[in-house]
């Protein structure tokens, strides 16, 4: 790991200040990510701003919701009293992901902020366009196992690895963000993006914006929600596809419904077209299986990962099933 | 920490020509260099890292309880915490295995919460108590998980056994020990490669107090 200069704010204001004037600087909280790649050389960086001693921890129930503190830990956000009641899906998709021990140092933050785990994007000896912007896409004509089948371009075809972002695109959660003009609200979906002519980016957080907060608005989804994570091994690894379903049902009639993926695009996929076929039909296997075709519409596969054409729809019928009740 | 300068163990240290695992590990790991520095010192010092940027060849004050004993020191801020602990203290026990999040061979618990060592910048840890294998036995009495691993087998070659073990401890505080599905669920940040995951279940279920099944 390369040296770099070190800086441990108590304040909000000069979190942001510190990296202000500097493009090369990161603000570290966890590290379960940062340290990884900065060991790996992918990020080389010449200041870190740790975060970890501001007021960021908090998860507290607010007038339209609750609010997560950027800091709240992963194992604290998946535990805690409020999110189990109010937004099991949260939970459920948090303790799918990494190990306890990696969910006690993972931050609400980081886990949004998580780069991709493209094998070659880590392998700083090979060309990637989110790594080095211009040098190819190793993946396209590569191992591409793992890759998108949705939203991408020959620039990059690699996912977004988190289990918690697929949650909160389909909770509707809100990021609030502070930086050196002031603060604003980003909409979930908004937070994260496709590759499009920049693959090097993967959100759009300005640079040193701090995230602060993240808040997810009241709903009728605690009850009828599922989780379903697919992968090489029972636990501790990636998503191969995940889908996450959560179902507002009243009299075996669907009030309302959110469906997102996890494991097939370079951002949580939501599903609002299979959202919008469900809303209102009464809950049978027949409806979700059309609800997954319509949300496969557009899926395009690549030469190792056509396997996935047929988990993830699958992934989607038999996380409804779970959630409804269904099956189990 | 006067005897704990030592990086090697008695009867760990290199012939002349081969190399250990140990000395291969240290070399292609970043030796970290840490200078002890007077408590006061350190206090005043502490507080300067608050609105500006240490050098960058700057060492940042540290002070960090090991296994219930104060240490003020100061280290170059890429130090890992595992490195912190094998290469400073001489506390061997913990094990790298991947250095990267994936084995759980480096798991501590700092401020009773399980982590892994590898990922954690010691320098985060200022202020905190860092609980490691050393620590968990009282003098010559075992922990109970240690005396359980040893009377289920709970391990083959011994490499990933301090972490199952600092892993198991921290699992039966936190509870999830309810079934032997939910113990292996919230054992898996552990990576066993001799396969000894089914004696560990079975002694982590005697720790509990359950029937190990
Ligand atoms: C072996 C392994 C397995 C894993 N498996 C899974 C899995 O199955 N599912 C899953 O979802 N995740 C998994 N993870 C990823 C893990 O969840 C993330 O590494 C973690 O959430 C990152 O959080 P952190 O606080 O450690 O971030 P850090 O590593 O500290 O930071 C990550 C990035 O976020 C930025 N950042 C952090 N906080 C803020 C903030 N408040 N504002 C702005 N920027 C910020 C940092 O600058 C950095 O660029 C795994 C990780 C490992 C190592
Ligand atoms: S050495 Fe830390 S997890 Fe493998
Ligand atoms: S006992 Fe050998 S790796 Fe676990």
């Amino acid at each position: 790991m390369n040296q770099f200069q070190y800086s441990r704010p108590a304040e909000i204001a000069s979190a942001i200040k510190l990296l202000a004037k500097d493009s090369n600087g990161h603000f570290l909280a966890g590290g379960t990510n940062l340290v990884d790649l900065m060991k790996m050389g992918v990020v080389v960086t010449n200041k870190l701003v740790d975060i970890n001693h501001l007021p960021l921890k908090q998860i507290q129930k607010t007038p339209t919701g609750i609010t997560i503190g950027a800091l709240a830990t992963n194992s604290e956000v998946a535990d805690s009293a409020i999110v189990k009641e109010n937004f099991p899906l949260l939970s459920l998709a948090i303790n799918a992901g990494a190990s306890p021990q990696l969910r006690n140092m993972a931050t609400t933050g980081g886990n949004l902020m998580q780069r991709t785990r493209c094998p070659y994007f880590f392998d700083i000896t090979a060309p990637c366009n989110k790594r080095v912007p211009g040098s190819g896409c190793s993946a396209l004509q590569g191992y591409n196992r793992m890759h998108a089948i949705f939203g991408a371009n020959d620039q990059c075809i690699a996912v977004n690895p988190s289990d918690m972002n697929v949650a909160l695109t389909a909770l509707d959660a809100t990021v609030h963000v502070s930086g050196v003009k002031g603060e604003r609200k980003i909409k979930f979906a908004d937070f994260h993006r496709l590759p499009g002519d920049h693959p090097e980016l993967d959100n759009t957080l300005q640079k040193g914006e701090l995230i602060t907060a993240v808040d997810i608005p009241a709903s009728p989804f605690n009850k009828n929600v599922y989780y379903l994570k697919i992968r090489d091994r029972t636990s501790y690894a990636f998503a191969l596809v995940s889908a996450a379903a959560a179902l507002h049902i009243e009299n075996n009639t669907i009030k309302g419904v959110r469906l997102a993926m996890g494991g097939v695009a370079h951002k949580p996929w939501r599903l609002t077209a299979a959202e919008t076929f469900l809303t209102g039909k009464p809950v049978n296997e027949d409806n979700f299986k059309q609800a997954a075709q319509i949300a496969m519409q557009g899926a395009k596969a690549y030469e190792y990962n056509k396997f996935k054409l047929k988990l993830a729809p699958n992934a989607v019928i038999q996380a409804l099933k779970m959630a409804s009740g269904i099956a189990s | 920490m006067s005897s704990k300068k030592q990086c090697s163990q008695p009867g760990e240290s290199t012939g002349n020509s081969t190399e250990t695992r140990r000395d291969f590990i240290k070399k292609s790991s970043f030796l970290t260099a840490i200078a002890l520095t007077p408590v006061t010192i350190v206090k005043s010092a502490e507080k300067q890292w608050d609105e500006k940027f240490a050098d960058i060849f700057e060492k940042v004050p540290l002070t960090l309880e090991v296994n219930g004993v104060k240490h003020s020191l100061s280290v170059e801020p890429r130090t890992t915490l595992l490195d912190l602990l094998r290469e400073e203290f001489a506390l061997t026990g913990t094990k790298k295995g991947c250095d990267r999040g994936q084995c759980g061979a480096c798991t501590v618990h700092v401020n009773g919460v399980r982590i892994n060592s590898c990922l954690s910048l010691a320098i985060t840890n200022s202020g905190k108590k860092v609980t490691t294998i050393e620590g968990l036995a009282n003098g010559d009495d075992l922990h109970p998980m240690q005396e359980a691993f040893i009377k289920h087998d709970g391990f083959q070659c011994g490499y990933c056994t301090s972490g199952q073990i600092m892993s198991a401890t921290a699992l039966v505080k936190e509870g999830h020990t309810h079934s032997e599905a939910e113990i292996k669920e919230f054992m898996s940040g552990n990576i066993c490669r001799c396969g000894a995951y089914p004696n560990i279940v079975k002694a982590i279920q005697e720790v509990k107090g359950g029937q190990p099944s």
